[in-house]
């Protein structure tokens, strides 16, 4: 009834395994592209799965997935300009940004339904895009190069190190997921999704969900975008703010299916690693091509998600 | 003397220019079964909307046991003891029904899962849907569909039940077996307000009856006086 993998149990020793399986990876696979590929798989899996939180339980469509990402970005990218701070600072200060922004976002635009909401998200990219465009502190619109320091032993390159940290992200991001799926915040938001007045007719604060929602969903983009930066070795924000984020998210949790946390991972590996196969061998517009098909053919063939496929099979 | 369960004094309510309540007055006694009627559109949702909560007054007070409940937002009412059940069910459609019942008993009473459900299979039970309690809601009847209606207001164990029209568009016998339900309710000291299109079922339920029209009471009294009533013959045939 809540989905394939049941007990709690389960769960954590297979979390743990994701993660014994990440670092065994960084020591045995050499192959520096490797990681480089599977940094962006990982980090549409944190995406989507956070995503998820407030799209798929709560049912409030969110464009702004970009915005919430880009704010870790650069949050992050203020720290290392002030202060050459860790990442670990930098991903922590990235969450607090974004999960900031969430609430406060949340605050003017929750009491918006269905269309609205998602529309107010669309132009919360547009405004902030357009605040990093013109602050030259942070690189202004021709951006910013960044030099990577020192990867932390005993990790071999800053990539793999990358690697091994969205790894730990994405694992964590659907463990919290997860939590708020099974616990009574996640009744709640379900009770919303399928109807607001019933659920506020029947005792559930949906507003303050909602918002929690929203913090928790941004909180995990901002983590997940923090990294960025050093990743790429340089940050603007055309990149930053890019709508494929938004795509990629949402696509990652509608192909997987939104009505259990396992639905974004199986979602974003499958078309996060479809994306950097074709970018690799024909090109990167192709796989922005091949995602809006699977889209579409998903939304119309399997609306409940490979998730919902398999059920109604069983 | 002390303050009645419910005190709608002076409740006003306007959509742009129009007037949807105006000066409406209502003192409702614990226990009491109480009917309220009028034509389509005279108010009787909006009254309720505002007493639930799903819209605010603009003038007037809402006094329930005596606290002043007309700025707080619904759920705080419902945990203060006032429940509802929508004319148009809104069930949660991708749950099943006994999950419907736990979202009040989790976030009304306060219930963990185990408890609640003891208590939810009780409810259901006592409206003869135990059997459908692990059915999809959006597998249900017309009739279960009102029925989880009450059974979900019910979870939230509320003083004030106010039932929207938990009868439009069912077949005779099973008007009688809601009608039963809200009595048997009101048996165990819940106090009820019927909104109803079907005169009979609100004529043999309600004590005392109040009838809406065009956002203003035109009457109040027993069952009786209010079908003999020349007003309210008046606003419900237009002659």
């Amino acid at each position: 009834m809540t989905g394939p993998i049941r007990s709690a149990r389960g769960f954590w020793a297979g979390a743990a395994a994701a993660v014994l399986v990440a670092a065994l990876l960084c020591f045995f696979v050499s192959y520096e592209y490797f990681f480089f590929a599977a940094y962006i798989v990982l980090l549409f899996v944190t995406l989507a799965t956070a995503w998820n939180i407030l799209g798929g339980y709560a049912g409030y469509v969110n464009f702004g997935t970009p915005a919430f990402f880009g704010v870790g970005s650069y949050t992050a990218v203020v720290l290392i300009q002030a202060a050459g701070a860790p990442l670990a600072l930098q991903i922590v200060a990235g969450a607090v940004m974004a999960g900031l922004l969430g609430l406060f976002a949340g605050a003017l635009t929750l009491r918006l339904r269905g269309i609205f909401f998602a529309i107010a998200t669309v132009a919360l990219i547009f405004i902030l895009e357009t605040v990093f465009i013109n602050w030259r502190y942070v690189g202004g619109a021709t951006g910013l190069q960044l030099l990577r320091p020192e990867p932390l032993p005993p990790f071999k390159s800053y990539t793999t190190m990358l690697f091994f940290v969205m790894a730990l992200l994405a694992v964590g991001s659907v463990a919290v997921a997860r939590y708020i799926e099974g616990s009574w915040i996640g009744r709640g938001l379900r009770a919303l999704r399928d109807n607001e007045e019933a659920a506020e007719a029947n005792g559930v604060p949906t507003l303050k969900l909602k918002l929690f929602a929203c913090t928790v969903m941004g909180a995990i983009m901002g983590a997940a975008g923090a990294p960025m930066p050093m990743y790429l070795s340089f940050v603007e924000p055309a990149s930053t703010f890019n709508l494929n984020y938004t795509i990629g998210a949402l696509g990652g949790a509608i192909i997987g299916g939104t009505s259990h946390w396992s639905g974004p991972i199986i979602g974003a590996m499958l078309v996060g690693t479809l994306q950097q196969i074709i970018t690799v061998t024909i090109s990167g517009e192709v796989n922005v091509l091949v995602l809006g098909v699977l889209l579409v053919l998903f939304v119309i063939v399997a609306p409940d998600g490979i998730i919902g496929w398999f059920r109604r099979k069983r | 003397m002390s303050e009645p369960l419910l005190r709608v004094a002076g409740v006003s309510k306007h959509f742009g220019g129009f007037t949807a309540l105006s000066d409406v007055n209502i003192d409702l006694a614990e226990g009491e079964r109480f009917g309220l009627i009028g034509p389509n559109g005279s108010g009787k949702t909006t009254l309720i909307n505002c007493i639930s909560g799903a819209l605010r007054n603009d003038g007037g007070s809402i006094r329930f046991r005596g606290e002043e409940i007309s700025t707080l937002p619904a759920y705080q009412r419902t945990r203060r003891g006032i429940a509802r059940s929508f004319q148009i069910p809104r069930p949660f459609h991708s749950m099943t029904v006994l999950e419907n019942l736990l979202v009040p008993s989790a976030y009304v009473i306060h219930l963990k899962d185990e408890e609640g459900e003891v208590k939810a299979m009780e409810i259901l039970r006592g409206m003869g849907l135990a059997e459908r309690a692990r059915s999809p809601a959006n597998q249900l009847s017309q009739v279960e569909l009102r029925k989880l209606e009450l059974a979900r207001a019910m979870a939230a164990r509320p003083k004030l039940l106010i039932s929207d029209e938990a009868m439009a568009g069912l077949a005779g016998a099973e008007v009688d077996e809601v009608l039963q339900i809200l009595f048997k309710l009101n048996e165990q000291g819940i106090t009820i307000i019927m909104i109803e299109h079907i005169m009979q079922a609100v004529m043999r339920f309600s004590q005392r009856v109040i009838c809406l029209d065009a956002g203003k009471i035109i009457c109040e009294g027993a069952p009786a006086q209010i079908v003999a009533n020349p007003d309210v013959q008046k606003a419900y045939l237009g002659a």
